[in-house]
């Protein structure tokens, strides 16, 4: 410590106490508090070497990237067996789209994004313009997809698989349950007896029973309540279930979202003179659906998450390729390769999502101090 | 014409209309339904009976909680399923919650890497979906454990390979019923004493060591009893005969795969909750508790896990209820739960979708609104009072 004295007024800024700040000071407030806190440092430092060091061995040191069969692979080295999925990577990707229509795919997913891009960036330039685009993307993306006009080769749906298929449910179930999840919202909230009880049964019905029960219904059943004869897609009855039972929850999430909107609000438009349409449109449902962007992103990930559950009534997801491609007899055995991959690509789409979700839950969020 | 815009303009009588239109619409969307359904059920020569449930079901079941073979109905092949349901969900929610209750709490300490490392297995986890894991455990059990010949020990009791893991089983013996009345006399014991303490503190202030007194009696006087009596639990601890395990208790690879992938996925969402839980109490409640002098665990159990209790519990409860219903996966991997059995074969074998999925999803759809009544009702009453 110095001695020396300063006139009023005249002091200099002294540096903070040394071991509060910089690495070292970073280290000690976060790492090492106390003792039990250095002993949990301690633990997973361990846990983490042991993880880190068996993955980068398993994954990418000792692996083999591409080989004949799982024998070959064994012979080059013991890590990863890796071509079983690099040999079937079309596979995974586009299912059984036929390999010379295969750039159809490739833009009908490049446009999304341009499609999207207006109604997920509110701020993107000449938005007005795009949203044109966006509207008529749907029936862009069903002609290039299936084919059969302009000269484009019919495509069958039983082709459809891999990734493709898990885009093409996810994306049309959260598109197609948005709308209905509203409605179904309004219709728990409604005045009227008979559309509430509606609403409501058909809530509870969706959320009290699981998805798969529902698939199998689609899958097995759906013909029983259709005029004889009428026969449609495997894949449309799929999207419709999926629809029906993320409009549910998606229902439950924006009630939420109604629920949490102070009654001032409701008795200030019915003050103004509104009708109930326009006090849906106005005041309703434009503070319920920012309120429960979250939720709502949450249901979507649930949903394109659950689109894994059509390999159970025989679609080829990247989950149904997988396990044809472990049925082969040069691939027997590979199953942690083969899930990992897939499970990377989910983490990877999902992830996104709620980045994107915390992303526009900050930007709205209007009441920030 | 007057008469008529009258009543449309009349918000009472419009809403009565509409509503009659609705419904009028809705009759006719059933009866169009049931119409439909006639005319194809005619077409196929099929009809709507129940009778099937009291056939012999004719295929087996690996695991039983209650006696079973093939020659059983039906219907108790459905119970078979249905009580598989149950204990995979049962060993799925302990796991979930031991797990996602430590991660939320990790996730929430001040060392930075230990948050780090919960949140990324939270990330990881919940952003996978359920059926990619319960395939992934299933196929590291099954690909990668060595042949119950070579498998791998476990204090030389517990042995993991990839037909299951064997377990050693607690056999009683005569004597038992020793042990039994004294656990029960230890309860009653302790909730005495538990109820003794509380006046005594709010009479007086005095406070004893009430968690430690109980738990010790309730742990040894049963011991004491086990002693007495001459020890009469035994462990048969699992044996290799031949090509695999005889004796012990035996959990397949199914029922594991199925456990582990419920409970670690299940338990990622459960952290978030508990996480929320906690962060959703008011700092000032924390300041207060610490400035009148309260120590750290006090804090915790007498101020801000009651409150964070009334948060937890509601989402909670429905996480178990997904847990259960995501059970119903187990048909990708074998294990005969409701959905395989009930829902599965036997509908493959009678050829009556109609009935059994209307079985299944009843039963399904019986258990989540009973739950979310009995949520209900909780939620109403830890609600707090507003003005």
């Amino acid at each position: 410590m110095s001695e020396k004295t300063y006139k009023p007024g005249n002091y200099p800024d002294l540096p903070p106490p040394p071991g509060t700040v910089g690495v070292y000071g970073w280290i000690k407030q976060n790492l090492f508090s106390s003792i039990s806190n250095s002993l949990l440092t301690i633990i997973s430092v361990v846990l983490l070497y042991y993880l880190i060091d068996g993955i980068i061995g398993w994954f990418f040191l000792n692996a083999v990237f591409d080989a004949e069969s799982k024998i070959a692979c064994r012979k080059i080295n013991d890590g990863a067996c890796w071509a079983v999925i690099t040999r079937r990577v079309g596979q995974f990707v586009y299912g059984f789209y036929p390999e010379a229509e295969r750039w159809r795919i490739d833009i009908t997913f490049l446009t999304m994004f341009i499609a999207f891009a207006p109604l997920l960036y509110p701020d993107i330039p000449k938005r007005k313009w795009l949203l044109y685009f966006s509207l008529f993307y749907p029936f862009f993306a069903f002609v290039l997809i299936m084919g059969g006009y302009f000269g484009l080769q019919k495509i069958e749906y039983s082709l459809f698989g891999g990734f493709m298929l898990t885009v093409i449910l996810g994306v049309c179930g959260i598109v197609c349950s948005l709308p209905l999840g509203i409605l179904l919202a309004l219709g728990r909230q409604s005045n009227l007896t008979v559309v509430r009880t509606l609403s409501v049964c058909f809530i509870e019905f969706m959320r009290g029973v699981p998805l798969i029960t529902l698939l199998f219904v689609a899958s097995s059943m759906l013909n029983y309540f259709l005029p004889p004869g009428t026969n449609f897609s495997i894949l449309v009855r799929v999207i419709i279930m999926f629809t029906f039972f993320s409009a549910a929850y998606i229902a439950e999430v924006i009630r939420g979202g109604i629920q949490a909107i102070p009654k001032g609000q409701y008795e200030a438009a019915d003050a103004l003179g509104m009708n109930y349409w326009q006090k849906t449109r106005f005041i309703t449902l434009p503070q319920a659906l920012k309120i429960s962007i979250p939720g709502i992103v949450n249901t979507f990930i649930g949903l394109y998450k659950d689109t894994t559950l059509v390999v159970v009534i025989g679609l080829l997801d990247p989950l149904g390729i997988g396990r044809a491609a472990l049925a082969d007899t040069k691939w027997n055995g590979l199953s942690t390769e083969t899930y990992l991959f897939v499970a990377l690509f989910f983490f990877v789409s999902c992830f996104a999502m709620s980045r994107y979700s915390l992303w526009l839950e900050n930007k709205l969020n209007t009441d920030k101090k | 014409m007057t008469f008529f815009s009258n009543i449309w303009r009349n918000e009472k009588s419009r809403e009565i209309i509409v509503q009659i239109i609705v419904l009028f619409f809705l009759g006719w969307f059933i009866s169009w339904l049931v119409m439909n359904v006639n005319a194809n059920f005619e077409a196929l020569g099929k009809d709507i009976s129940f009778e099937f449930l009291f056939i012999p079901a004719g295929y087996d079941i690996n695991q039983y909680l209650i006696d079973y073979d093939s020659r059983d109905s039906h219907l108790r092949a459905g119970i078979v399923g249905l009580l598989n349901t149950g204990l995979v969900a049962f060993f799925g929610i302990i796991l979930a919650t031991v797990l996602g209750i430590a991660l939320g709490i990790i996730r929430l300490s001040k060392n930075w890497l230990a948050s780090k490392i919960a949140y990324w297995y939270v990330e990881f986890t919940r952003n996978v979906p359920i059926l990619l894991h319960i395939l992934l455990w299933h196929g590291i059990i099954i690909n990668t454990l060595p042949h119950p010949r070579k498998a791998i020990s476990l204090g030389e009791v517990t042995f993991l390979s990839n037909r299951g893991f064997y377990i050693p089983k607690p056999l009683t013996e005569s004597g038992i019923e020793l042990v039994y009345l004294f656990l029960v006399i230890a309860i009653i014991f302790s909730t005495l004493f538990a109820k003794y303490c509380k006046r005594k503190q709010d009479l007086t202030g005095i406070q004893y060591p009430v968690f430690w007194i109980n738990f010790s009696v309730i742990f040894f006087l049963p011991l004491i009893a086990f002693f007495l009596s001459g020890m009469p639990i035994s462990l048969e601890i699992p044996a290799l005969k031949g090509f695999n395990f005889r004796g012990g208790m035996h959990m397949s690879p199914e029922l594991a795969a199925l456990t582990f992938a419920l409970g670690i996925y299940t338990a990622a969402f459960i952290a978030e909750i508990v996480r929320a839980g906690i962060l959703a109490i008011d700092k000032g409640q924390r300041e207060a508790a610490e400035s009148i002098g309260l120590k750290p665990s006090k804090v915790m159990n007498l101020v801000i896990l009651p409150q964070a209790r009334r948060v937890i519990i509601p989402p909670l409860t429905s996480q178990y209820l997904n847990l259960t219903k995501n059970s119903s996966l187990a048909i990708a991997i074998g294990y005969m739960d409701l959905v395989a059995t009930l829902g599965g074969i036997s509908l493959n074998q009678t050829g009556r979708e109609m009935e059994t999925m209307l079985i299944v999803m009843l039963i399904y759809l019986s258990v989540s609104l009973s739950i979310s009544a009995l949520m209900n009702w909780y939620n109403s009453k830890v609600k707090l009072v507003g003005r």
